[in-house]
């Protein structure tokens, strides 16, 4: 699973590459690196990203415990040490596997999650924006109605009704996101349509879904592949709260949200158990946001 | 004379990322008091530097690397931040392209004007008032007074223009910069503006430096011009110097490349410049232009610099070229070559379009109730010929795109015919459109850049026409692309590229074999060329001229234009307010009878001859294309109106022969007969009031 998520990120980066008017010739990764590269911001926000990533990969490797290994003993002075460079929980566990395994779940479900937004809103968006008239209508209604919840409540009803599992979090951060991915991609359209080398196809008798995603999608993406890393910290937050509020994943595997929410009774005598995982979710959150900022300022400099 | 503004050998460059760009390089120039000097040069000259290093205003990254320049005698680079703002507002003044730019969208225009004085704390606010009103009415805007209430969203774009000038007259300027202040208007207000312009610096004295793309527009507001290429000024002179011997290969490129209305015709070659102007041109040592030249030999002009040489002392015509005596041996300028080629009224007809109208309903918030509607277009014929070129042309609102759309299909006509092989498409968008059809009628867009999609290359723009318009394999498609690029001389590994590797002229040769992939019949052409460079335009035209006479082609040309109408078109439309004012043979619309609107274009059009006769200026602009129109459309606007009559009743269409003008004036059939002469354009016809 986190390869696929490794992958994807790589994917996704490999095509923020063209955003640039210009790349050097040397290849997908070479075209990426020389991108990223382009904004001190993006570099920053890469690592982060991609050390989580990497960790998270090789979980079982570099993790010094595992995740699930109650030691009670421990409790007595659970502070960071040599042993437990990050402390250990109130259960005795290891703060640091438990974060590095951590990653791995916040790190499948978040990027799974967004991408099928971006492929709901992808798809919403363009026919909205294409065809116009009673089908943008009903699609940007019906969206704005969803809009029109607090998030965190859409959440509690949806995860309250039908269970907390890694892909009902998936499905309800999709539905939720979706609108907002189509309310961009309907913007983009709006303007792209009406340029000459759409005017063009459909001179020559290009299919309306051919122009859809062939002619308007591909000039979009500059704006989607920011919005994809932006989405990304926000998710990373979603779940973090759905798991404080406890309708996150399943205990007892670990997950960041899931840990501040047992600690943080304790915040004021072992406030380690609390901040650690917190400041977990922040650097992912914030090492997304940077990539995003950077690649719109490598954009703008083409 | 007194000198105003002086450029001493100046060099400017821009230092980024990736490294250091001379944008100018020993520019030198002066222009004394009530003097106009003219620069002109193609996109990416450095026109635009100039100006704002008149004004010590570089962008961050410019900076001046050698010379001076001097305002007045002081040197701008040893004057302090408020010596400097204090000039700008007091000496020196700028008028730029965007009238709206330079104005406050939120605050009245004659609080705007009233700010100059208040502002420099010059006088009280009753004196600033009668001021600007005063200016105003120099700048002829009517009903001063209350303009001084308006906003600026509430005037015409030529208004607009005007009280940008009056603002930048209000502090009485030693110098006025003008950059490309009419390259958005129509032609009838260009010619408006530029006649306020000269008779200002008449009354004020006031020294003008006026930048243009356009030679024609230099010409009528300049005693000299400068002509600037890659940074580097190559020859200036007085304007009747430069315009009737110039010297520098460049300015004759120049002068050769442009389309005339009183030169040859129809589809006479026109001579572009080979190349286009490259970064490395601006770091050249010796001549920028070499590369591009015919007269160029490495050892003069491409291994030590280039230095100014004076041709004529007393004339103060200077050329930086090192191949003079070469040059002037060599041919003489000319026109372009005219090949008489007499329209043929026996081609067969391919398009037709008949009473054919486009009206858009205005409708009220919730829809339903009708405020009115906009007529775009009213009662169009035209017919559009095998082989040859129907120019329609008019300012812009007079509906000559949406025509050109419906034509196309990507709008749908409210009532008439379009007819191609006997079918009337009026009402059908190309998206209804049978295969074959949609074959048959293809399309070249206006701007190169949004006529390519960003994101795929050119093989693929040229390859899916070919197999959805003629059902190719794909190892047909691929040789026929190869077949296409030829056709519009583009080297075949072109293919590959993607459209922003190429300039704005290689893109439009792209648009063009696009349009004629699916071998067409009739292709509609809307603009093609006004987006381009002079030497560009000059090669595209050339290749249209070149596949019109290959092929059984109909050409159906819109442009703003005339002397690309002149040039190229067979039979003209004239349009005016959505209406086909004059319609016949090029020859016949272009000499008398005139229809009086026709008759001002050509007067407005800018030419580029030293010895143009004074234009007779089309005062106020469009009506609206809601109002409701009893009579003429041009009624509102026409120097000859009958009053009773023309904005009443609806005008007769007169005809000679294929000829047709639609006016209430009586036109005199006799002394129509022969062709006008250049500067002999005057109305032949005598009112019957």
């Amino acid at each position: 699973m986190t390869e696929i998520s490794h992958d994807l990120a790589a994917s996704r980066l490999a095509s923020a590459s063209l955003v640039g008017a210009e790349a050097a010739d040397a290849g997908p990764l070479g075209k990426v690196y020389s991108v990223v590269t382009r904004s001190p911001l993006a570099t920053v926000g890469a690592t982060i990203l991609l050390t989580w990533c990497l960790l998270a990969l090789l979980a079982p490797w570099v993790a010094p415990y595992p995740p699930n290994q109650i030691d009670v003993a421990l409790v007595a002075d659970p502070h960071p040490s040599a042993q437990h460079w990050l402390g250990v929980d109130h259960l005795g566990r290891d703060i640091l596997s438990r974060l590095i395994w951590g990653a791995r779940t916040v790190l499948t479900v978040a990027p799974i999650a967004v991408l099928g937004a971006v492929m709901l809103g992808i798809f919403l968006g363009l026919l909205s924006g294409y065809r116009g008239g009673m089908i943008d209508v009903v699609i940007m209604r019906v969206g704005d109605t969803l809009l029109a919840f607090p998030k965190i409540i859409l959440y509690l009803i949806i995860i309250a009704k039908f269970g907390a599992s890694a892909f009902n979090i998936i499905a309800v951060i999709t539905l939720s996101s979706a609108p907002i991915i189509a309310r961009i991609v309907r913007g983009v359209t709006l303007d792209i349509k009406n340029r000459d080398y759409v005017a063009a196809a459909r001179m020559r008798g290009e299919s309306a879904f051919f122009i859809m995603f062939v002619e308007i999608l591909p000039n979009a993406r500059g704006p989607l592949i920011v919005d994809f890393f932006l989405r990304l910290g926000y998710t990373t937050i979603a779940i973090g709260v759905l798991g404080f509020l406890g309708v996150g994943l399943p205990p007892p595997d670990p997950d960041w949200g899931g840990m501040v929410k047992e600690a943080y009774g304790m915040i004021f005598v072992w406030p380690h158990m609390t901040i650690i995982p917190s400041l977990a979710i922040s650097s992912l959150v914030i090492g997304a946001n940077f990539l995003a900022t950077g690649l719109r300022e490598a954009a703008l400099d083409g | 004379m007194a000198e105003v503004l002086a450029f001493e050998h100046v060099s400017i460059a821009y230092d980024s990322r990736a490294g250091r760009q001379n944008i100018l390089n020993d520019v030198s120039f002066v222009i004394g008091e009530g003097e106009a000097l003219g620069l002109v040069g193609e996109s990416g000259c450095g026109k635009s530097t100039v100006a704002l290093a008149a004004m010590h205003y570089l962008p961050r990254g410019m900076s001046l690397t050698e010379g001076r320049i001097r305002v007045e005698g002081r040197d701008l680079a040893r004057l302090s931040a408020d010596e400097l703002s204090r000039i700008r507002g007091n000496r020196i003044a700028m008028v730029y392209q965007d009238p709206m730019s330079s104005l406050n969208p939120v605050m009245p225009i004659g609080r705007q004007l009233m700010e100059v004085p208040l502002l420099h704390g010059e006088t009280d606010e009753r004196a600033a008032f009668r001021r600007a009103v005063a200016m105003l009415e120099e700048v002829r805007l009517p009903a001063a007074e209350a303009m001084m209430e308006r906003y600026p969203h509430q005037l015409s774009g030529g208004q607009q223009q005007r009280v940008v000038i009056a603002m930048a007259l209000m502090a009485e300027p030693a110098l006025l910069i003008m950059d490309e202040p009419t390259t958005g208007l129509d032609v009838t207000i260009e010619a408006a503006i530029l006649a306020l312009v000269r008779d200002l610096r008449a009354k004020f004295g006031t020294a003008i430096l006026f930048i243009s793309h356009n030679l024609g527009t230099v010409a009528r507001v300049c005693e000299r011009i400068g002509v600037l290429y890659a940074g580097r000024l190559v020859e200036t002179g007085s304007i009747a110097t430069v315009f009737r011997s110039p010297v520098h290969p460049y300015t004759r490129g120049l002068l050769g490349a442009l389309p005339r209305l009183s030169g040859g015709h129809r589809r006479g070659r026109l001579r572009p410049i080979d190349g286009t102007i490259q970064a490395a041109d601006r770091a050249r040592l010796g001549c920028a232009f070499a590369p591009r030249c015919s007269f160029a030999a490495r050892r003069d002009c491409e291994e030590r610099p280039v230095v100014m040489v004076a041709i004529d002392a007393a004339a103060q015509h200077l050329v930086r070229c090192a191949r003079i005596d070469a040059v002037v041996a060599g041919s003489a300028v000319d026109g372009p070559p005219a090949s008489a080629t007499a329209t043929n009224d026996q081609a067969p007809i391919v398009l037709s379009v008949r009473n054919l109208s486009k009206e858009y309903r205005l409708t009220s918030l919730f829809g339903g109730d009708r405020k009115g509607a906009v007529r775009a277009v009213t009662g169009v014929d035209l017919d559009a010929r095998a082989g040859e070129t129907l120019a329609i042309v008019g300012e812009s609102g007079c509906g000559k795109s949406t025509l050109a759309r419906i034509i196309s299909g990507l709008l749908t006509a409210t009532s008439g015919e379009v007819t191609l092989d006997g079918v009337d498409l009026a009402g059908i968008s190309v998206d209804d459109r049978p295969p074959d059809t949609r074959r048959r009628i293809q399309m070249v867009f206006q701007n190169p850049d949004s006529t390519l999609n960003p994101s795929h290359s050119i093989a693929y723009a040229l390859t899916r026409p070919l197999r959805l318009l003629r059902d190719l394999a794909s190892g047909e498609a691929k040789a026929e692309v190869l077949r296409l690029l030829a056709q519009v001389r583009l080297p075949s590994e072109m293919a590959d590229r993607m459209p922003h590797q190429l300039s704005g002229g290689q893109r439009q040769r792209v648009a063009i074999a696009r349009a004629l992939a699916g071998n067409p019949g009739v292709v509609v052409a809307d603009e093609p060329v006004s987006a381009l460079d002079v030497s560009v335009q000059a090669a595209i035209l050339n290749l249209l001229g070149e596949l019109l006479e290959q092929s059984q082609l109909g050409l159906v040309l819109i442009s703003h234009d005339l002397a690309l109408v002149r040039h190229m078109a067979d039979w003209v439309a004239v349009m005016y307010l959505g209406r086909v004012v004059e319609y016949g043979p090029a020859d016949q619309v272009f000499s008398p009878p005139y229809h009086p609107y026709t008759q001002a274009l050509l007067l407005a059009a800018p030419t580029p001859d030293p010895d143009a006769p004074p234009v007779v200026v089309l005062e106020g602009s469009m009506p609206s294309p809601t109002d409701t129109i009893l009579g003429c459309p041009f009624a509102s606007r026409c120097p000859e109106r009958i009053a009773g009559l023309c904005d009443t009743t609806p005008p007769p269409i007169r005809r000679f022969g294929e000829h047709r003008i639609s006016c209430h004036l009586e036109i005199d059939a006799e002394r129509a007969q022969p062709p006008a002469e250049a500067g002999g354009r005057t109305g032949m016809r005598s009112s019957s009031a």
